[in-house]
Parts: C-alpha cells; sequence; structure tokens
C-alpha cells in the first residue's frame, strides 16, 4: 500500500519511472498472451503436416488396421460421440440440479460449506482415480462390464463437479434483487426458480457444461482402466458394447514402433481437435442465440 | 424547512385532512401490534405499534438503517425470507394475522405487492412479459386476456404512452424511471389491495422522480399505499400521513402536515429541521 502512494507521489515529480515501470508490466503481460499462442499455433502446425497424406475421408471411414496406410478412425470417433452423448445425458441433469439445490433450496451452513470444498476438490481429483472407482463400481459391483455404459458412468462421475461448480457460479450471478421481485409478486420458491433464475443463468450454465463435456472427450486414463478396447473392429451397437475412443486410438498409434503409424497419430489428433472445435462453435452459437432472444 | 415542507404537503385537489385525523374516511388495512424483528443477534425494530388506513399514503422516514425498509418488508413477510431474520408481534391485514399458520406468505404478497429500491425489471423478458410476469408466474394466462392486462398496468403506472409501440422490446432496455414504472406495472397487474414502495425513487432522477411521486397521487384512490423515504420533502409531498422511525423504535406517527410543522417530538423536530439524519 505504502509502495503504491510512493509511486503516485512520485508520478508528478518524475513521469519517466511510473511509465517506464508500466511499459514493462504491460509487454510482460503480452509476452504471457502471445507465448503460448505461438506454441499453441507451432503444435497445431507439426501436428497438421504430419498427418499430411493421412487425413482423409478414408481414414475417416476406416477401421483400424495393421497396415498403418489402411488403418481408420471410425470406431474411436463413433466411440467418442456415443459416450460423450451419454456423458452428457447422465451429467448435465444431476450437476445442474445438484447446483440449483445447493444454490437455491439448501440451507446455507457448516454442511454446505463443507460439500463445496469437498467438490472443489473432487473437480482436481486426477482422472485415473475416477477410473479406478469406475472399474470397481460400475464394471465388476454393478456388472456393466467393459462397456460404453461403464465409461460413460465413470466419465459422468469425472465431469460431475465441474458441471456443479460452473452451475453455482451462474446461479450466483443472477441478482438476488430479482428473485426478490419475483417473490414480490407471490410466486412460490419454484416459480422464481423456474422462470426467474434458470432463463437467466443458462448461457452461463451452457458455457460450464460444454468445458465439462470438451474435458471429458479428451480423457483416455480413466478409459483404459475401465477397458476401453485399444484395437476394435466394429462399431458400438448399444450401450453394452465393448468400444474405443479417439485419445486412446491416438496412444495405441503413437506408441507403435513403426514410423507410419505416427502419422495416424497425427491424424487423429487433427480430428479430435476438429470435434472439440465444432462442439465448442455449436455451444457458442446456441448461447449466442440465446443471449440475442433475451436482448430482443 | 419548516416552512417549504408545509407549502409542499397539500396539493389543491386533496382534501385538507391536516386539521383533524381523518380516521374514519379511511379504514384501518393494516394493525401492527408490537412488531419486533431481528437480523440474526441483531434487534432492528422495537415493539412498533401502527395502524395503516385504507387508500391512504403513509410514508416512513428516519435516518439510514432505522430500519424502515425492514419494516414494510414486515408487511409481506419478505422480511424473513433473509437467513437469519425473524419477528415477532401481529401484523393484522384486514383484520387478520399475516404471520397466522393459515396464511400463505405467497397469497399474501399477491394481496401486498412491492416495489423496490431499485428498479429489478426481468432481465430475461420483454416489456409486455414483465408485466405479465406476476400473473404468468402464478397462473395460467389467456392470450387475448393478456393484452388488456398489459395496457390496464401499464397506463396505471403511467408507462403506456412511453412504451407502447415496444412491448415485445426488453425491459432492461428501458431508462431508469421507465424500469421503476415498469416494476410498478408489474405490481399492479396482480391486482394487490396494497403497495409497498422502498425508496422508489432513491436511484432516479429528479423528473423520474416527479412522475413516480404523480403516480403516487393517483394511485391512492386505489389502493393503500406504504412508502419509505430518505426524503423528507418527498414524504411531505406524497403522503398522508407519516411515521418517523429512529433506532428502530416508532417516534412519531401522525399526519404528515402535522408532524412537519408541529412535530410533537424533539426527535422528530431535529431530523426534520436538518439537524442530523
Amino acid at each position: 500500500m505504502t509502495g503504491d502512494r510512493k509511486t503516485r507521489n512520485k508520478r508528478g515529480i518524475k513521469p519517466a519511472r511510473g511509465k517506464t515501470t508500466e511499459k514493462a508490466f504491460i509487454g510482460l503481460c503480452l509476452a504471457a498472451v502471445v507465448l503460448p499462442l505461438v506454441l499453441l499455433v507451432i503444435l497445431i502446425a507439426d501436428v497438421v503436416i504430419d498427418s499430411a497424406g493421412r487425413l482423409s475421408l478414408d481414414f475417416l471411414l476406416s477401421y483400424p488396421s495393421r497396415k498403418a496406410e489402411e488403418a481408420g478412425i471410425l470406431p474411436g470417433l463413433v466411440g467418442s460421440v456415443y459416450l460423450i452423448v451419454l456423458t452428457a445425458i447422465m451429467a448435465l441433469p444431476v450437476g445442474v440440479g445438484a447446483a440449483v439445490y445447493l444454490e437455491e433450496y439448501g440451507r446455507k451452513g457448516w454442511l454446505a460449506n463443507l460439500i463445496e470444498l469437498n467438490i472443489s476438490n473432487l473437480a482436481g481429483v486426477p482422472s485415473i482415480i475416477y477410473g479406478l472407482l469406475g472399474l470397481e463400481v460400475f464394471v465388476r459391483t454393478i456388472g456393466f462390464g467393459r462397456s460404453i455404459l461403464a465409461g460413460a458412468c465413470t466419465m459422468a462421475l469425472l465431469i460431475l463437479p465441474i458441471v456443479i461448480m460452473a452451475s453455482r457460479e451462474a446461479l450466483r450471478t443472477v441478482p438476488n434483487s430479482l428473485r426478490e421481485g419475483a417473490y414480490a409478486l407471490g410466486a412460490t420458491h419454484w416459480q422464481v426458480t423456474r422462470q426467474v433464475v434458470l432463463p437467466m443463468a443458462f448461457p452461463g450454465i451452457l458455457t460450464g457444461s460444454i468445458l465439462a463435456i470438451s474435458r471429458a472427450i479428451g480423457e483416455a486414463a480413466p478409459l483404459i482402466v475401465v477397458g476401453a478396447l485399444a484395437y476394435i473392429a466394429f462399431l458400438p451397437d448399444s450401450i453394452d458394447s465393448p468400444f474405443t475412443v479417439l485419445p486412446i486410438q491416438i496412444f495405441n498409434w503413437v506408441s507403435r514402433p513403426q514410423e507410419e503409424f505416427l502419422k495416424n497419430a497425427a491424424a487423429g489428433s487433427v480430428v479430435l481437435l476438429l470435434t472439440l472445435l465444432i462442439l465448442n462453435s455449436v455451444a457458442i452459437y446456441l448461447r449466442s442465440r440465446l443471449q440475442k432472444r433475451r436482448t430482443w | 424547512m419548516l416552512v417549504n415542507a408545509s407549502e409542499n404537503t397539500v396539493p389543491a385537489d386533496q382534501p385538507a385532512d391536516g386539521a383533524t385525523p381523518d380516521l374514519q374516511a379511511g379504514s384501518k388495512k393494516f394493525d401492527v401490534e408490537n412488531l419486533s424483528a431481528w437480523f440474526g443477534e441483531k434487534k432492528v425494530l422495537h415493539g412498533i405499534d401502527m395502524q395503516i388506513q385504507e387508500n391512504r399514503v403513509t410514508a416512513i422516514i428516519g435516518p439510514s438503517g432505522c430500519g424502515k425498509s425492514t419494516f414494510i418488508r414486515c408487511l409481506n413477510r419478505m422480511h424473513e425470507m433473509v437467513p437469519g431474520a425473524r419477528n415477532e408481534g401481529r401484523i393484522l391485514l384486514d383484520g387478520q394475522d399475516i404471520f397466522s399458520e393459515s396464511v400463505d406468505p405467497v397469497l399474501l404478497r399477491r394481496r401486498v405487492g412491492m416495489v423496490f429500491q431499485k428498479p429489478n425489471p426481468f432481465v430475461t423478458m420483454s416489456i409486455r412479459d414483465n408485466v405479465l410476469a406476476g400473473l404468468k408466474l402464478t397462473r395460467s394466462l389467456k392470450r387475448e386476456m393478456g393484452d388488456e392486462i398489459v395496457e390496464r398496468a401499464l397506463r396505471r403506472a403511467a408507462l403506456w404512452d412511453e412504451v407502447s409501440d415496444r412491448l415485445r422490446e426488453p425491459g432492461a432496455g428501458l431508462s431508469g424511471g421507465q424500469q421503476q414504472r415498469l416494476c410498478i406495472a408489474r405490481a399492479l397487474a396482480v391486482e394487490p389491495d396494497v403497495l409497498l414502495m422502498d425508496e422508489p425513487c432513491s436511484a432516479l432522477d429528479p423528473i423520474a422522480t416527479a412522475k413516480i411521486e404523480d403516480l403516487v397521487h393517483v394511485l391512492r384512490e386505489d389502493y393503500t399505499i406504504v412508502i419509505v423515504t430518505h426524503n423528507m420533502q418527498q414524504a411531505a409531498r406524497v403522503s398522508d400521513r407519516t411515521a418517523f422511525l429512529m433506532l428502530g423504535e416508532l417516534v412519531e406517527f401522525g399526519d404528515t402536515n402535522e408532524l412537519f410543522t408541529s412535530p410533537r417530538e424533539k426527535r422528530t423536530e431535529d431530523y426534520i429541521t436538518g439537524k442530523f439524519g
């Protein structure tokens, strides 16, 4: 504080010094923006270049093969989509519901604080731990086996804390004055939540959910534990089917000794990145449409 | 200040009920008996007794933190919504205790509407939907009825002429004063008997304030109005009766004219002459 005041006092006398500090700080911040971006661009460019010649419609529509140039990503792609849809169906309603309860209904107190602390801790637990939990609970105890269902359940658990936290954050941004305004009109708790609070929090909830799902798409570790296969020559036809996902397929190709398979891995990475990009674009589009409806 | 206030008190069209308290004309709407209120351990209202008359404007004045807002928030049971808040005593609305088991606070609030300090239109809704919010939130609504209700409520709130051509636009796009009148229209659409106004003009400019005050004058014919204000001139201009609260106690309550020209209590006089507050 005192240091702050000193610089402010000196600024009148020696303008140069404050300016230099400020410029240095801005430069630092700029570097913090540019450096990761450059690295990211290099990384993406490298992957795209490596994938040259392998990325084609055939690649998307083929099954894995021992011959690198014939191998494709189809089971992984379909598996990923299948898994994500199932995960979302399970995690989003539960996560949003939990957030609504904690924010709008649950009493505040030490128990609420304890729950909050634990949820944020759960969000930081390494994903492999969720994999082990999924293996024990879903695969063995409940008996789902090494199926898409077991994988999706595990993934739903993994992203649940993230969905809950993001949704609570969104619900907290709804000003209390709006809740009071609705109560003063003679609305019940449920009517206030459903018609005033949730519509306003919805864009935020959507953004958080998309981030959570994006994370799930990129995860390989917990699914390896749960038993997703690395080599699969058919498409999943039900939620009981064995399956694989993009990250596992990529991981599998990377670990092959043959140089040729690295090209496949790169191409697979591009597919994974594009899937993420499409998913995020859809979310942003949806959100902006909702916001536009709000200001119409 | 004293002279100033008395000049503003009685508009031409208002009966001069300053001389004798006109208790007969307005029957009792609220009968507050020994009302105390707490926020956690902190007691903010100390045994208030007050009778609020029907079709009259009652102003609550007093320094910041004296419990004005808490008092009117007890009248529609909004006070108890705050975590840790509670109250004791009785409030009779048309003879019925609003704290009794048989009274549903949700239904009570449909009879006792409220306008808040800061305009709080629902940002996700259009002007039209804002007006209908109370009805839509609480029961189903026929479409052709809706148009009629919207127009009537907006006309009563003196907002119709300004917004009739853009009812589908968002309520949040209006100016502060318009937003506040929209909130009044929203409250009126539910057709309450009583309208509570918690410093409705504190966030508004003088012109918007004047519009709200004119509106209060018109609305008093159909509604019982309780208005909290920290602006003494406003209390003098709009109200029939004024209550002066200090540190959670009712210091003085009487006809506005009398209270501002010849206060009985020394503390009232000190406050309205600007010695503190």
